[in-house]
């Protein structure tokens, strides 16, 4: 009964049922577009929150909490607040790009949500090239970055857009070879195969050193190109103000900032989902006794628990350490990063013929 | 870039860029009044090729509250208390300078007690002051976390002051001749208890940030300011200690009871932001070893010198320095023998520090630029006075 699929299956056979299969499609397409809505607001509330309150533990402070139990509801309010207040449009910019922007930000970050199992069988879009979809639809994220901010007609966001474009581009290198990685191991760009192939151990146990570290890579990657600290050179607080999104307010600056840490889910779910095997359970060879107290746990729980340990790490990057310049930025990235990335995924070719990960 | 060529229209003909106006090619960034990293109301004019500095322009005013003036309406009890609120940061320090300007004018004595205890206040003063500076600039490089490790330290000395002076930031505690009341009773204990907490903490910082390798790749060699340089352009404090430049006022030109004191001079031969950075970190060190000598030896006796009730400088001209947290502070006082001073002048270290911040940012990246600032450690109210 905790099985997701079970219910979206039971909602489909009604559908069908009840409907001819044509107006049950377009139903069940209209429930799927309402549910990924509610999770991007439900998780940019969470995530959000979490930030605050992750920063407050590292920052010997208590964070919010005065709205609602634990300040739960500090983050509706703040959405509230947002939502009333004037989304203003400077009277130099390019209104048509510079009101653009924020959706086609947010419309990346919700596309992206189509290719990832949330649980076992429970997937939007259970498409044969989910990986590559991921990678291919995560680039068009820079276009909106930039768009913002060459259409701001702000030299501040002109800079952060442009610093921005030469750090996406570059890590997405690194990111998209430390992907190929798993890819060959499993043998398929399909995310339900990747997750099956880990049924007996996730691909970082199994994987051997390439695995652990395109894991790595991944993980510095990602960062990047989420632009979050000590990569987040397109906002950079103190040097460019707010980066791109200096001209922006009002939902319009909520929109990117919700992609923002929607992104940050999305690329630690596909994390998630090809280093930490998904929704699949964490088994130890033979304890029998223990794999089946493991079983017990819904999948659901196990890929938002992974989910939301590897965002915890990304969050404990940001309010840790200091931020980088754009020149040993892109130099970690050309000089290190890719090289080694490139090297890792021959060795994990070699190892992925000759058969020596377990 | 693309929006200037507008601004450079003459009627309905667009001039040719670069052939007609120097400079007009360029990219234009104006950091402030209001911006995040100058930490005030400072302006800077940044001329930028890609990301890199052509020319850094700073432009001075916004906080200029003629205090030189209004001291000199004052008579000489009064006008130190204005003095607060140049460097704020070290608003003791400030004090001890002009109240030691006073005192040489009238040639008063000053108890050994007063003294002792001016000392360790301005030492508390300089930790503080680089405790803030220390969490700033961590921030100024994009880390936000130290800021409020620094300010939980800072509480403390903050406290302290709070008990005996009666206030925080402003403390308004020296009077030509002493001090303005004697010590609290907790003041020893409390200061001890801070001192056993700080040598825990200041590892804590060796930790934090300064064996961070993003933190030492952006320090080590940027913001070069060579030793020739930095006497030049009249760099004094850490930022030119930092380029090797003796000019500890404590030990030159020792005041109150420094020559009595051990402590080192902290001087680094990098030259770069780094170096400006390890010479406050082993500072704070070092005010904390001068306190430990003095706060067991706080001799008993009268805090205060008797005094007129209305100081009349005698004619002449007075000057006294001291060692702020962020350099030498001189106050020059032309007396014509009346209540107030005739003139007076500041000599404040930010003013000359930021100056030399052009030589330094040519040919570095803007996010360089940011943690020279930091370096720099600039307090606005003392630029502008």
């Amino acid at each position: 009964m905790w099985s997701l699929s079970n219910i979206s299956s039971a909602i489909h056979n009604w559908l069908n049922q009840t409907f001819n299969p044509t107006w049950a499609m377009i139903i069940e397409m209209f429930i799927a577009g309402i549910a990924v809505i509610g999770l991007f607001a439900l998780l940019g509330l969470v995530l959000v929150l979490m930030e605050r309150r992750v920063a407050a533990w590292m920052q010997i402070r208590l964070g919010p909490n005065r709205v609602g139990p634990f300040g739960l509801l500090q983050s509706a309010a703040d959405t509230v607040k947002l939502l009333v207040k004037e989304g203003m449009t400077p009277n130099g910019a390019d209104k048509f790009l510079f009101n653009l922007a924020p959706f086609i930000a947010m419309m990346v970050a919700m596309l992206l949500m189509a290719p990832i199992a949330f649980a076992k069988d429970f997937q939007l879009w259970n498409l044969n090239i989910g990986v590559l979809y991921v990678t291919a639809v995560s680039s068009i994220m820079v276009v909106s970055i930039l768009m913002a901010g060459w259409a701001s007609n702000n030299k501040y966001s002109l800079m952060g857009a442009m610093r921005s474009g030469a750090q996406i581009v570059s890590y997405e290198l690194s990111a998209g070879l430390s992907i190929l990685t798993i890819v060959v191991f499993t043998g398929s760009l399909n995310i339900a195969d990747i997750i099956n192939a880990q049924s007996n151990g996730w691909w970082i146990f199994k994987g051997h050193i390439p695995v652990l570290i395109s894991f790595v890579i991944f993980i510095v990657a990602v960062t990047a190109e989420t632009n979050r600290a000590p990569f987040d050179l397109a906002e950079a607080e103190s040097e460019l103000t707010a980066g791109f999104h200096t001209e922006y307010s009002g939902m319009k600056f909520a929109l990117f900032f919700l992609a923002e840490y929607i992104n940050v889910f999305i690329v630690c779910a596909i994390g998630a989902t090809l280093f930490l095997g998904g929704w699949m359970p964490f088994h130890i060879g033979h304890w029998k006794a223990f794999n089946q107290v493991m079983d017990y746990i819904p999948t659901s729980i196990w890929f938002f628990g992974k989910t939301f340990f590897l965002i915890f790490v990304i969050m404990w990057f940001r309010w840790t350490f200091p931020r980088l310049r754009i020149d040993q930025l892109l130099n970690l990235e050309w000089k290190y990063l890719l090289p080694i990335s490139m090297f890792n995924l021959l060795l994990a070719t070699a190892i992925a013929i000759l058969g020596w990960h377990f | 870039m693309f929006r200037e060529t507008e601004i450079l229209k003459t009627g309905s003909q667009i001039l040719p860029i670069k052939q007609n106006l120097e400079g007009a090619g360029d990219f234009v960034i104006n950091v402030g009044p209001q911006h995040p990293a100058t930490h005030g109301v400072l302006h800077l004019v940044i001329t930028l090729n890609g990301e890199t500095i052509k020319k850094v322009e700073p432009h001075l005013g916004y906080i200029h509250r003629s205090i030189e003036k209004m001291c000199e309406r004052l008579n000489f009890r009064q006008f130190i208390y204005v003095t607060s609120r140049m460097d704020y940061l070290s608003a003791h320090i400030n004090n001890h300078a002009c109240a030691m300007c006073v005192e040489k004018g009238m040639q008063l004595e000053v108890p050994d007690r007063a003294q002792v205890i001016r000392v360790i206040m301005d030492e508390l003063t300089r930790i503080a002051s680089h405790e803030l500076w220390w969490g700033a600039m961590a921030m100024d490089i994009g880390a936000f976390t130290p800021f409020f490790h620094a300010f939980r330290e800072r509480e403390k000395i903050n406290e302290i002051m709070e008990e005996t002076c009666g206030a925080r930031l402003t403390m308004n505690y020296y009077v030509p001749g002493g001090l303005m009341a004697d010590l609290h009773p907790n003041f020893q204990k409390k200061v001890k208890e801070f001192i056993t907490l700080f040598k825990l903490k200041i590892d804590e910082y060796d930790e934090l940030v300064t064996g961070n390798i993003i933190f030492i790749n952006r320090m080590k060699g940027v913001g070069i300011l060579s030793k020739e340089d930095a006497v030049s352009y009249g760099c004094s404090g850490p930022a030119a200690r930092g380029s090797s430049v003796s000019n500890d006022i404590r030990k030159l030109y020792p005041y109150a009871v420094y020559d009595k004191v051990q402590f080192d001079e902290i001087l680094e031969t990098g030259c770069d932001s780094l170096a400006r950075y390890m010479v406050r970190i082993r500072e704070m060190k070092q005010s904390i070893h001068i306190i430990e000598q003095l706060i067991d030896n706080i001799p008993e006796g009268e805090f205060q010198a008797k005094t007129k009730a209305v100081l009349k400088l005698p004619k002449g001209e007075f000057y006294s320095r001291v060692e702020t947290a962020r350099g030498e502070l001189g106050v020059y006082i032309v007396s014509e023998g009346a209540t107030t001073p005739y003139r007076i002048k500041f000599r404040s270290p930010g003013f000359s520090n930021l100056s030399a911040l052009d030589k330094m940012a040519r040919g570095s990246k803007l996010g360089d630029l940011v943690a020279m600032m930091g370096t720099l450690d600039l307090v606005i109210p003392d630029i502008d006075r």
